[in-house]
């Protein structure tokens, strides 16, 4: 077991390193000059002397790979270099819009393996009945109706129509900060964010109960005499629920193009939302920053995926 | 009750030799109901877009400063835009967009990715794992974030668009044909040819890769319907076909005016319905060949 996660580490560092590699060279054709974003700018102003005194010691004047294994180091070190338009450290900025979006996309993600799990299972109970026929049609509904449609639809009908819930914002203007007023305004974009990834997990969720509830031991059980809801949500249901651990980990790069969409639709103050404000602002660093945090973070969620799945299936056999 | 059944088999039997496989697929698919429906709508859309200027009656980039934001009236039968051009020619225009970045975007990327699977499924080995740790690295950025900002970097056009989508999208499709290279490559037939001295190229052209075809056709066709997501989602944001060429995510841009999406339905509605619509119909298609070309589901 310990060698499988040792094993699983080691094939992680060179797609680590890709990772870094495309960032770095993503940096290097943007357009302008990419010591601007790497400059301190507590030093002062930007003069030409400084700027070519920062290029010397960055190591921007030497040739490429050499530029690579500095710029990695100063990586290592949490240096993410400035951004080209606020002027603050890039690791900074991201770090203040995290929790917002961990707010939404845990939610989201709750949201949909509940409901997803739910409408699956039942819908392999049932199979071929009108519910299960309704699942497919959601499902397919479900992946083609683009998330900002949804979300104009959503803010239209139930802000501005039936007043419900704010059309947008992460909590009401001069009130003091409240969970329910913080619940109220995520309940639109954690619904939209939830949509899309929702319909994969019902998917799977359907066929791998087909396939457990095809088994002999759920005959067993049946002949036992158990009643038919224990046969399913005993017996049947713990070892269909095992194969979804990797649907659910590969879930997450959704989340992220998800939430893109959605805190830039609901003005939600998140990684998502910088994300467009630094490509609307050519603000390069901070984009490449964000870029290389999302790629480590689904990079680190497929190795726990993996373990995971060694963990909770012991017919797995690793060496 | 035994008779029957046999008599049943025979005719079926009969009713397949004399079938070519084209037949036989068509047949299949055929009885997938939405799918055919779903072909129906595309290949309409597809007339649609060949044919817009006949479809649409009017100039899409024509700005009538005299009716802007006008409601749907009998001279404009959904109104117009901020800008006074007539919202129904724009959407017709705006198919050419969806369908042709669908199209390109998925061929290229369909291209890469089955060279570089087949590569790494034919040799193994190191090519295979470098291949792969080259596909992992790519699998890593959200799709829609690294599009977003390689276009932010590239530039915003229609062909950009088709290029960028195409040259980042390649790695699920390279994993699908490096995975069934690799259970192929273990069969008999392949054996058979490499004993009869078939050189490496030929095996994968002529005896491995068509044995792929209808995986990658399906895979094609649902990478389509998301392609087209994707451009539509960058047209939303701004990153789109540059205007003043129509694009529906670009007509729903607009929308995010809380006026212009509690006041001008006609702007903002009849957009989002022809992308879900057609990315509905993609699927649909992509679901209906997935059981016609599936040589594993029963034959009936």
């Amino acid at each position: 077991m310990s060698k499988y996660i040792i094993r699983r580490l080691l094939i992680s560092i060179p797609v680590l390193l890709g990772i870094t590699v495309i960032v770095f060279l993503l940096i290097h054709f943007a357009p302008g000059d990419p010591v601007m974003g790497m400059i301190d700018p507590t030093q002062g102003s930007f003069s030409a002397e400084l700027i070519e005194r920062e290029r010397a010691r960055l190591g921007l004047d030497k040739p490429l790979p050499v530029q690579y294994v500095m710029w990695l180091g100063r990586v290592l070190r949490g240096d993410l270099g400035y951004s080209l338009i606020t002027h603050k450290p890039v690791a900074k900025l991201i770090g203040e819009r995290i929790w917002p979006t961990v707010q939404l996309t845990l939610s989201a993600l709750l949201l949909s393996i509940v409901v997803g799990v739910t409408i699956g299972i039942i819908s392999a109970v049932k199979q071929y009945s009108w519910i299960d026929y309704l699942t497919t049609l959601f499902s397919f509904a479900a992946v083609s109706v683009p998330g900002f449609f949804l979300a104009l639809g959503l803010i239209f009908i139930l802000a501005l129509k039936l007043q419900w819930l704010p059309t947008s914002g992460m909590q009401t203007l001069g009130q003091p900060f409240s969970v329910g007023d913080r619940l109220k305004h995520m309940i639109m974009p954690v619904m939209v964010l939830s949509v899309t990834i929702t319909a994969p997990l019902v998917r799977y969720a359907r066929s791998s109960m087909l396939d457990v509830l095809r088994q002999d031991y759920v005959n067993a059980a049946r002949a036992k005499g158990l009643r038919e809801w224990v046969v399913i949500l005993r017996h049947a249901l713990p070892n269909a629920l095992i194969p979804l651990v990797t649907v659910v980990g590969l879930r997450l790069p959704a989340l992220f193009e998800g939430s893109v969409i959605v805190e830039q639709i609901f003005h939600w103050q998140g990684m998502g939302s910088l994300n467009i404000w630094a490509v609307m602002n050519q603000d390069y660093t901070t984009l490449m920053g964000l870029n290389m945090f999302t790629a480590i973070l689904v990079l680190g969620a497929n190795l726990l995926t993996d373990i995971a799945y060694a963990i909770v299936d012991p017919r797995i056999k690793y060496e | 009750m035994a008779v029957q059944g046999t008599q049943t088999v025979n005719v079926n039997w009969r009713a397949m030799r004399q079938e070519s496989m084209g037949q036989r697929i068509l047949r299949r698919f055929l009885r997938h109901r939405l799918a055919v429906a779903g072909a129906v709508v595309i290949i309409i859309l597809a007339l649609v877009a060949i044919l817009a200027p006949y479809v649409a009656g009017q100039d899409p980039y024509y700005q009538d400063y005299s009716a802007i934001r006008t409601p749907p009236s009998r001279e404009h039968i959904l109104g117009t835009d901020p800008l006074g051009r007539d919202v129904w020619a724009r959407l017709v225009y705006a198919t050419r967009v969806s369908l042709s970045v669908g199209l390109v975007a998925v061929m290229i990327y369909t291209i890469i990715g089955t060279i570089l699977g087949a590569l790494a499924g034919y040799y193994g080995g190191a090519v295979d794992t470098f291949i792969m740790r080259i596909t992992d690295v790519f699998m890593c950025f959200p799709l829609l974030i690294i599009i977003i900002t390689v276009v932010a970097l590239v530039g915003a056009s229609l062909y950009n668009i088709m290029a960028v989508i195409g040259l980042l999208a390649w790695p699920s499709i390279c994993r699908l044909v490096r995975g069934q290279f690799l259970s192929l490559r273990e069969q008999e037939f392949i054996t058979a040819a490499r004993c009869v001295g078939v050189p490496g190229g030929r095996l994968i052209l002529r005896h491995l890769l068509p044995n792929c075809v209808g995986p990658i056709t399906v895979a094609a066709t649902f990478g389509m319907a998301g392609a087209i997501l994707t451009e539509a989602s960058l047209s939303f944001l701004g990153l789109g076909v540059p205007p003043p060429q129509p694009s529906w995510g670009q007509m729903l841009t607009d929308a995010q005016k809380l006026t212009v999406l509690s006041r001008m339905p006609w702007l903002w509605v009849p957009p989002g319905i022809m992308i879900a619509l057609t990315v509905l119909c993609v699927n649909f298609v992509g679901d209906g060949l997935r059981d016609a070309l599936d040589p594993r589901m029963r034959i009936d």
